[in-house]
């Protein structure tokens, strides 16, 4: 039994994955299938294509869906304006279709010569009948473009991560076409290992505290929005700028606005959880 | 092979298809897998395409691959006990060769034996489930044939990982967190072109260029916008407290799903009656005539309520709880004129489906669809609500 082909995606040094994780975007590779990738807000669901792209030295192609944008705008353009205007003002050669056909983010990773990562981002955003659109495509690698009579087909079959934040239910057609993996919010172990990849000479205690409180206020059910690694980050980055001991952080939790970001949020923390000492606020020790 | 898998993954309800078995198969022709551990991620990349089956499919591994039929008896009052891990207590060779006798079958047939026999929680001793304890079930315990029922995982051995059915608290029939609620409200979407006419209509642009004898002639129309409306009416009476929670949960995915064109809301007490009540307290009240007249019939209405009461409360003239309130209208009157009114109005009910027998239950359910405030319920009540009648 080889191996080979299988174990491609390592992980790179400034992004920490887990094994299953690692899994399911070697699979992807080897089966040639996009690798759909769903989670919490602050997983790194978008930095996953960054690092696989990197640890493969591939090109990274990134396509960001809107709420309007079209499963057509992603393999080509047909710009029948430009060809209008042109007519009129006599630009440039009119009758060369060619020359109006402007590929899309797919159409351009489908016609590199060597391959690429395709980035689809948050597919959930656009309409729900988005994602069966791209159905073919995305099997056969392949488009067909209809003003030019010809056929762009993926020279090398891209490595696609889409990323997905169940906005929206996806068709069913779509996700049998797909492996999937759901990124799970890590854990503290997991997460302190994700901060000394970001600050490498942090001070452990510091370390220590500051993700002790992060999950104790992630406990907290009734935030609008819970802190998300992204905002640990913040904080962790303000508290080692601004020199905080470490005793400081559980009990007064400086520079809270980098976690808590919702108004409401901070201001239901500060009236439950806190309470005045001399001129501080500190937390309640209780709770 | 393993098709055995694909059929117990289908029976625990994860909707694998042909499909997806066939890349599993391709996966495994191409020699990828050493280990079961492998096999347990890359059979779940592939078939499952849902944090909310994940559960399933760690009950169908756990049961395939360890033997272990996974048992409905083990309730959640056992886990719940269980879930400290407490430290581990030695084990004396003679009460370790003891229990060494026993085998699977037995330990199971035991463990539903004593299941049936216990009725509180249990931690040391050596005969009923618990922690710590060197009785053959709970966990942290050290009988070298028990079985561990919930706790911490240790290990990272595959079954283990299904054994800890982490993924629990994503199956869709069991909670709904706002996110969720919101995810199915987002079905209410209902798309019109409304607005300034700032996008570029290309096909008119083309038809009244070649018109215009190719001098171009831009045209413009209005983007899409949603237009959905919705009501929202909340029943806060005595018997819905033990749901209070998952209707606040419903109440704030709606409000914050800002995506509405209009959002109203109202409470009611029991059944609607000439009147609803416009905070939870019940002080301001509005008419319910008032809100037929002044709300389109476009809205969508969802009515949430145990719809569980005295029969009179429904049927007849001053029926309604409150004494004081006197409605003139017998409450299903009203509730037939708000159905009447509105073209597309939905009954959620936070009560399991088993126990809508209610003589009430069932005359509401006349009046309105009735779904459960599940998200699968709520799914479908939110598909109710966008058809085209």
């Amino acid at each position: 039994m080889t191996h080979e082909g299988f174990d491609k995606f390592a992980g790179t040094s400034d992004y920490v994955t887990s094994e299953p994780l690692r899994n399911a975007v070697n699979a992807s590779i080897a089966l040639g299938r996009p690798l759909l990738i769903r989670g919490e807000p602050g997983t790194g669901k978008t930095r996953l294509a960054h690092s696989i792209a990197q640890d493969l030295r591939q090109r990274l192609v990134i396509w960001n869906i809107k709420s309007t944008t079209k499963a057509q705008d992603g393999l080509y353009l047909y710009d029948t304006v430009q060809r209008l205007n042109d007519s009129r003002f006599g630009d440039g050669d009119v009758s060369d279709i060619k020359r109006y056909i402007k590929l899309g983010k797919l159409g351009e990773a489908f016609a590199s010569p060597e391959q690429v990562v395709v980035l689809i981002d948050e597919i959930d955003k656009a309409d729900i009948e988005f994602p069966n659109d791209l159905l073919n495509e995305l099997d056969e690698m392949s488009f067909y473009i209809m003003e030019t009579d010809e056929t762009i087909e993926a020279v090398h079959r891209p490595i696609t991560v889409i990323t997905s934040n169940a906005e929206k239910e996806l068709p069913d057609a779509f996700l049998r076409r797909c492996i999937f993996h759901y990124i799970e919010f890590p854990d503290a172990q997991l997460m302190e290992e994700i901060v000394r990849v970001h600050f490498p000479n942090i001070d452990t205690t510091l370390l220590g505290a500051a993700t002790e409180t992060f999950y104790s206020l992630r406990r907290i059910d009734d935030f609008r929005k819970k802190p998300s690694t992204s905002e640990l980050l913040d904080w962790i980055q303000a508290l080692m700028i601004g020199g905080v001991a470490h005793e400081r952080v559980a009990s007064e939790i400086p520079f809270m606005g980098a976690l808590l970001k919702k108004e409401a949020d901070y201001d239901y923390f500060v009236k439950t959880r806190m309470t005045k000492v001399g001129d501080t606020l500190v937390r309640r020790s209780w709770q | 092979m393993f098709t055995d898998f694909f059929y117990l993954l289908r029976s625990k309800k994860v909707p694998v298809s042909i499909t997806e078995w066939m890349t599993l198969m391709e996966a495994l022709a191409k020699g990828q897998i050493t280990n079961l551990d492998e096999f347990y991620f890359l059979a779940r990349a592939i078939l499952v395409k849902s944090e909310g089956y994940y559960d399933h499919y760690d009950l169908a591994f756990q049961e395939y691959f360890s033997g272990v039929q996974s048992m409905p008896e083990i309730t959640e009052q056992v886990l719940e006990w269980l879930r400290d891990p407490l430290n581990r207590l030695g084990l004396s060779p003679r009460e370790r060769a003891m229990l060494e006798a026993m085998d699977l079958d037995e330990l199971i047939a035991e463990l539903e034996k004593r299941l049936r026999e216990q009725t509180e929680q249990h931690d040391g001793g050596d005969y009923w489930i618990g922690r710590w304890g060197t009785s053959p079930f709970g966990h942290s315990g050290t009988n070298p044939a028990g079985i561990r029922i919930g706790g911490e995982g240790g290990g990272r051995q595959a079954v283990q990982v299904a054994m800890d059915r982490r993924f629990r608290n994503y199956r869709h029939d069991l909670i709904l967190d706002t996110r969720q609620i919101k995810v199915a409200l987002k079905g209410l979407r209902q798309l019109n072109r409304v607005g300034p006419e700032d996008e570029l209509d290309l096909e008119e642009t083309i038809a009244a260029s070649a018109k215009n004898c190719g001098d171009i002639e831009l045209m413009w129309r209005r983007s899409r916008k949603n237009a959905a409306k919705v009501l929202l009416l909340m029943d806060v009476g005595g018997s819905m407290e033990p749901y209070a929670r998952l209707c606040s949960t419903l109440f704030s995915a709606a409000h914050t799903s800002s995506h509405f064109k209009e959002f109203r809301y109202y409470y009611f007490h029991n059944c609607v009656y000439d009147k609803v009540y416009e905070d939870m307290t019940r002080r301001e009240t509005v008419g319910t005539e008032h809100l037929l007249r002044t709300l389109e019939s476009d809205f969508k209405v969802l009515l949430v309520g145990d719809a569980t009461m005295s029969q009179y409360e429904l049927t007849d003239r001053y029926g309604a709880i409150n004494y004081y309130d006197r409605n003139e209208i017998p409450g299903i009157v009203w509730l037939r004129r708000i159905a009447d009114h509105f073209t597309h109005a939905v009954w959620v009910n936070p009560e399991a489906p088993q126990y809508w027998g209610h003589t009430t239950v069932r005359m509401i359910n006349g009046v309105f669809p009735m779904y459960s405030l599940t998200i699968e319920g709520l799914q479908q009540a939110v598909r109710k609500l966008v058809v085209r009648n």
